[in-house]
């Protein structure tokens, strides 16, 4: 198998006040099969055996579902490939020679802890503002007696795909969250289950996304562009939807 | 010590039950004032979190991950079992039950397992409630498929989906409690130590990853629900950030680890492509239900498999196994698939692979039925070995990936040490020497929705617990301990790096202690081992500074941990002479090449008390007896 070297630029900055810069870096012996991230690897191996720091970034199952890694690579999160994580991209998309820029995902909400890792854990508070049923565990009917059509389930099934990973943020200029908050509140408003506090979710997500300081949407798209979930635009216009509804005819 | 188990008296159908009526509950008014530490997010923990915090227990969750919906258990791709019958195709708990116990070869806790078939139907039920997104039929009811080692279709699922749903289920729900205040989460810590006063857990020390901090915290219980240990191979399906630490400490601290030696290897996982490679893939199980296995009948046939004629290919499962054909359980296809390739007939560039060929499911159900069941596998597969399924037969070999093994526990999930819970794949109990596919999401979820919510309550009931302060001794001794060791790591200042170390004790592991393994073999890695450690602690390098957020720094204190564990590992493999499940002693097998136990000698659970590095552990023993099941040769002939 042919060997490739690789130039990389790669955003270093010790810490979240501390300046940042692109940094060149070379990695040889690169082997196509290699993914991304087991290319950064060689390089980290290269680093450390030198006593150096290396480059520090995010990643945990390497198989594009625990939704932990992710990196601007030559200005798109998660790189080239569609609906696919940057753990699932391979060297062989690239070719000797080429040189290639690796950045954080930049987002006010997203504030930067090192290197190109960022701190997401608003994240997890949007989800905590009513991105639930609120099913205490115990009182459950049984699982069948309520009856969903396929296609409501399926459509559930998409919006639910969604890793969290925050590339959607990154891609948006106003980095907002509106698709990652449009694919909970689709998630759950598609099912019986979901519908009961539908209305509330959907305001009280908004809200929380506001405070957190995430942007509004302008309806570019770059963010189902980049979604490795391939999460639909289509549930922005049913948040969008549900949003007037709660608003305008159910009293909130 | 002598080891009791707690397993309720009576009837197994009415043990639970029994059970729960007997233990002592906590008053709803009380419930806050007692505080409870989880450590790790998975399916267990953070269901556990979930259904404490509904309770009204003041509840802290830790996790290494920068969101506790990270963890590994969302990569469980094929579905979660229950005995709901809604097929009626004779289906029971007693069946699953009875599954479960023969699955693990006899060597699991029948009234663990019964209790586990119990509350299966419940967890369903409770997911659908929260949202979860199950495949359907038509007629808007939930669907069904069939899972290695079962021959009823009891397994629920999402796609290939189902650990990331049901996870994201129970995450939701644990955020819901964070939002009501009786959960608060601890993200990017690594618990580094478990802390006992007088002889029961109490608290914590953990470092917070991104500061670099050593934190103390300070509990009436602690629950562990750090996953398995299969990430002591280098590759393995688990996460790269997966690791056995937490429980090690545990061990370190007095908690007895129990059968290590079972390890799964996962049949169907894309096979190794160079040295570069930091982790394996799996490929779902549910593959099986309509891939056929296959390899050439002719030793080294390098042709393409379009052109090997039928009459040249061995569909080796189907001909060794014809009632459970490729539906074999794992332990089983993965021996066939390692003996077949050992023999000359393997396929691809190394020869360590076998034909999972889906041409003839293509050809019955049509593409677009394929397409459907596995579509996210099929493109999963193509973009890691730039192969086209649909086209050509995929490539699939044996990898670690689940974990039997684990800290002891009793029937009320607690371990030796009083308040230390062990909760998931951390604890031993359920699977025995081998689990059944779409079992582990089903124990996660069991241990952490419907029984510790019972049994802590107990605990906590019972009285005797002084609040404990993080300034006591013990704490200060901990956190003291936890800095030594990182300072040490960093003093080091060697030339080789925690992963070339990591990677070479996988190598060891792997050859001696994998699929299969043999006096001579496990005598090696026991040798090998601690001089793999020496070296280590030689020769590390661990730049940068304690201060921040350090991976390489936390990555070299996980692998100084699985130079430790691995020892322990390859000793419980050797003193168990017998073959059972996933542990395959090459002395011990039938005529025909299969696993053969012996419940003489070996009906036991192996849990071993740690004694010091360097030092040999010492070994206690829990009979097992099995009053419903009786043991006998497993056959899927």
């Amino acid at each position: 198998m042919e060997k490739m070297t690789i130039h990389l630029r790669v955003w270093r900055q010790a810490g979240p006040n501390a300046p940042g810069r692109l940094v060149p870096y070379t990695v040889e012996n690169v082997i196509p099969d290699m993914s991304f991230l087991e290319m950064l690897d060689v390089l980290n191996e290269e680093l450390i055996a030198k006593g150096e720091d290396p480059v520090a970034f995010d990643s945990d199952c390497r198989e594009g579902i625990c939704g932990t890694c992710g990196l601007v690579i030559n200005g798109i999160p998660h790189g080239p490939d569609r609906g696919a994580t940057v753990c699932q991209l391979h060297m062989r998309r690239y070719k000797h020679g080429d040189t290639i820029t690796i950045e954080p995902w930049r987002a006010r909400a997203f504030p930067l802890i090192k290197d190109l890792v960022v701190d997401r854990s608003a994240f997890d508070r949007l989800i905590q503002a009513s991105g639930y049923t609120s099913i205490n565990v115990g009182g459950a009917p049984d699982a069948n007696a309520v009856l969903i059509p396929k296609d409501k389930a399926e459509r559930s099934m998409d919006a639910a795909a969604c890793i969290g990973c925050g590339a959607c943020v990154a891609a948006c200029k106003n980095a907002s969250a509106i698709l990652f908050v449009s694919a909970k509140v689709a998630h759950l408003g598609m099912l019986p289950q979901g519908q009961v506090e539908h209305k509330h979710r959907v305001v009280k997500m908004i809200d929380r996304m506001d405070d957190l300081g995430f942007g509004s949407c302008s309806n570019e798209g770059e963010c189902e562009a980049v979604c490795p979930k391939e999460i639909k635009l289509a549930n922005i216009a049913y948040l969008n939807r549900s949003y007037l509804t709660a608003r305008f005819f159910g009293g909130l | 010590m002598t080891l009791d188990a707690k397993i309720p008296s009576g009837p197994i159908q009415e043990k639970w039950d029994r059970h729960r009526f007997d233990s002592k509950l906590v008053n709803p008014a009380n419930k806050r004032k007692y505080t409870v530490i989880i450590v790790g997010t998975g399916l267990a923990g953070a269901s556990a979190a979930a259904s404490l915090g509904e309770l009204g227990y003041n509840v802290m969750s830790f996790c290494i991950h920068d969101s506790p919906r990270r963890a590994h258990s969302i990569a469980a791709q094929g579905g979660i079992n229950a005995a709901k019958n809604y097929q009626n195709d004779g289906d029971s708990i007693y069946r699953l039950f009875y599954d479960t116990v023969k699955g693990g070869d006899y060597r699991a806790r029948e009234a663990n397992v019964y209790r586990l078939a119990q509350v299966s139907v419940n967890i369903i039920d409770q997911c659908v409630a929260q949202g979860v997104p199950f495949a359907r039929e038509y007629g808007g009811l939930l669907d069904n498929r069939s899972f290695g080692g079962a021959q009823v279709s009891r397994t629920f699922y999402a796609r290939g989906q189902t650990g990331q749903q049901l996870l994201i289920g129970a995450y939701q729900s644990m955020m819901r409690q964070v939002e009501a205040g009786t959960v608060t989460i601890f993200p990017n810590r690594e618990m580094l130590d478990l802390v006992v006063v007088d002889g029961r857990a109490c608290g914590i020390v953990c470092r917070n990853l991104i500061t670099g901090a050593i934190e103390r915290y300070a509990a009436h219980a602690v629950l562990l629900a750090t996953g398995g240990y299969g990430t002591a191979y280098y590759l393995s399906t688990n996460a790269v950030n997966s690791n056995v630490t937490a429980a090690w400490r545990c061990h370190k601290r007095g908690a007895l680890f129990a059968n290590p030696c079972f390890t799964q290897i996962h049949p169907t996982c894309i096979p190794l492509s160079g040295d570069h490679q930091s982790k394996l893939t799996l490929m779902s199980e549910s593959l099986r239900n309509d891939g056929r296995v296959w390899v050439p009948t002719k030793k080294g046939d390098k042709r393409p498999p379009s052109q090997i004629p039928e009459a040249e290919r061995d569909y080796y499962l189907e001909r060794r196994y014809p009632s459970f054909g490729n539906l074999v359980p794992r332990d089983v296809a993965s021996r066939a698939a390692k003996a077949v390739c050992d023999d000359g007939q393997g396929v691809g560039v190394t020869g360590f692979s076998v034909y999972l060929d889906f041409a003839d499911a293509i050809q019955r159900l049509g593409r677009d039925v394929i397409t459907e069941r596995y579509g996210n596998l099929f493109d999963m597969y193509k973009r890691i070995t730039d192969e086209d399924p649909y086209q050509v037969p995929m490539r699939i070999y044996p990898a670690v990936h689940y974990a039997m093994g684990g800290l002891w526990v009793d029937y009320n999930l607690m371990s030796n040490l009083p308040g230390l819970h062990v909760l998931g794949e951390a604890n031993f109990s359920d699977h025995g020497a081998n689990r059944l596919g779409a079992s582990a999401l089903m124990q996660g979820l069991a241990d952490g929705y419907f029984v510790i919510p019972y049994t802590l309550g107990h605990y906590l009931a019972s009285g005797g617990l002084a609040p404990v302060s993080t300034d006591h001794d013990a704490f200060a001794q901990a956190a003291d301990s936890v800095q030594k060791r990182i300072d040490r790591l960093l003093q080091v200042k060697g030339k080789e790096t925690p992963r070339q170390l990591h990677r070479r004790l996988g190598a060891v592991l792997w050859d001696e202690v994998g699929m299969g393994r043999n006096e001579a073999g496990l005598t090696r890695a026991i040798a090998r081992i601690p001089q793999l450690r020496e070296e280590f602690w030689q020769n590390v390098s661990v730049p940068g500074t304690p201060d921040n957020l350090n991976k390489n720094l936390e990555y070299a204190g996980r692998v100084a941990d699985y130079l430790e564990f691995a020892e322990l590992l390859a000793i419980d493999a050797l003193h168990r002479t017998e073959s059972c499940g996933g542990h395959f002693r090459e002395e011990s097998q039938t005529p025909e090449g299969e696993a053969k136990r012996d419940d003489e000698h070996f009906s036991y659970v192996a849990a071993w008390e740690f004694s010091g590095v360097d030092q040999p552990p010492v070994l206690h023993q829990e009979p097992l007896e099995f009053e419903y099941c009786k043991p006998s040769q497993r056959s899927y002939k």
